[in-house]
């Protein structure tokens, strides 16, 4: 699903990755770590189709139709609320009865009587748990999650696992984090940037 | 029906992020008038009313850079527009949903500015609205476009006059000349031009303008 060639890329001088050779088949969960400014982030950009990439040769088989994609900002509106941000992507990204599907979600993970809140007004976990309904709304086949624990509660990072549980060998999950032990029962291979 | 349903979308989202925070109206109004009041002050007593016209018009294109520089703040607070260029919709609908709200703001400010006007100076004639009309659509194009470019920029505040104030010469150039020539008809086809012309070049490049 996913293969990487001397992957690399620059940022004016910096060079952000530098020669990743990379292979994800459908249905894998790729873990990757790394220490802060090691690319991380970078990767996710690139498989994600918002960066290109300054040198060698990325494939993903999947539009962007089928790609959710969790950014350490949540990609939402500050000033809409849940659920009009939810609406508003449930309807770019064609989500058969959203709805439905925006309230399962939001209940799911513990928004549904924040709903009708604005998100300037929510917590960083709330946001962060928004942002996760938003990368979920429309049941993406690739799933590429930047820090999906950042800000997280107890019950928060539960709901996560449980999620994540699910999705493994269903979906074509990859997932930066600092703490790789809390997936590695999960990843099918793990990748650790210098 | 899919594609003007993602553009009613995303005008409606820019319009209500704009009535929530009241933000960029306000000024923009607050803005034109005073540009007026000085602009009555600068001018001699005996100045004829044409010079009185080119200034209505330097006063709306400086509100119009107002309402381009805020256009996209909603959209990078958070990378929105990141999330927007993933969605799988046709890229296109983000510029025109974003320019039909520039085209809302310019045409409140107007709607203000116009009677303000006639008030100070002299009122304005049915050529002059019809220029401004005209105007807005080329402005609301273009400079969306260029707010984009801007917004993705470090120098967005310093970039964005810049790219719009050579462009948006035509429009000035058309706009003034449909208010003071007995014969208005031809500067305003040349604005309809200018708007078709860069309604289309906006529209078809603005996927290349938010992606790499």
């Amino acid at each position: 699903m996913i293969r990487a060639r001397g992957l690399e890329r620059r940022f004016g001088e910096t060079r952000a990755l530098a020669g990743l050779d990379l292979d994800v088949p459908r249905g894998g969960f790729l873990s990757v770590a790394g220490p802060n400014g090691s690319g991380k982030s970078t990767l996710l950009a690139l498989l994600a189709g918002l960066l290109a990439p300054t040198r060698g040769s990325l494939e993903v088989d999947a539009d962007r139709a089928e790609i959710g994609y969790l950014a350490h900002e949540g990609l939402v509106y500050r000033e809409l609320t849940a659920v009009e941000n939810l609406e508003l992507y449930g309807r770019l990204y064609r989500v058969p009865e959203r709805r439905e599907r925006i309230g399962m979600l939001l209940e799911r993970h513990g928004l549904w009587e924040v709903r009708h809140r604005r998100v300037s007004a929510f917590s960083r976990g709330m946001a962060q748990r928004l942002a996760l309904c938003r990368t979920l709304l429309h049941d993406p086949r690739l799933l590429l999650l930047d820090e999906p624990y950042s800000a997280l509660d107890d019950d928060g990072a539960r709901l996560l696992d449980a999620h994540l549980a699910e999705l493994a060998g269903e979906r074509t999950l990859v997932v930066a984090t600092h703490d790789p032990a809390r997936i590695r029962s999960l990843a099918s291979s793990e990748l650790v940037l210098a | 029906m899919t594609y003007l349903g993602d553009v009613a979308a995303l005008a409606r989202t820019s319009l209500l992020l704009e009535l929530r925070s009241r933000d960029t109206v306000p000024a923009l109004l607050l803005f034109v008038v005073s540009a007026l009041v000085v602009f009555r002050f600068a001018l001699p007593a005996d100045a004829s009313d044409l010079a009185a016209i080119g200034l209505l018009w330097i006063a709306v294109v400086f509100t119009a850079i107002l309402a381009l520089t805020r256009a996209f703040v909603a959209e990078r607070e958070g990378r929105v527009l990141d999330g927007l260029v993933l969605a799988p919709c046709d890229r296109s609908a983000i510029w025109l949903g974003k320019a039909l709200g520039v085209l809302a703001f310019l045409l409140v400010a107007e709607a203000i500015a116009l009677p303000a006007f006639g008030l100070f100076f002299a009122p304005v004639d049915g050529a002059t609205v019809a220029a401004f009309l005209l105007a807005d659509l080329g402005i609301a194009a273009v400079g969306t476009l260029l707010a984009a470019i801007a917004a993705v920029s470090r120098a967005r505040e310093l970039l964005l006059p810049l790219l719009f104030l050579p462009l948006v010469i035509p429009v000035v150039v058309g706009g003034v000349g449909a208010s003071v020539e007995p014969d208005p008809g031809r500067y305003l086809a040349f604005l309809g031009l200018y708007d078709g012309i860069f309604a289309i070049l906006a529209w078809a490049t603005f996927e290349y303008v938010v992606t790499e």
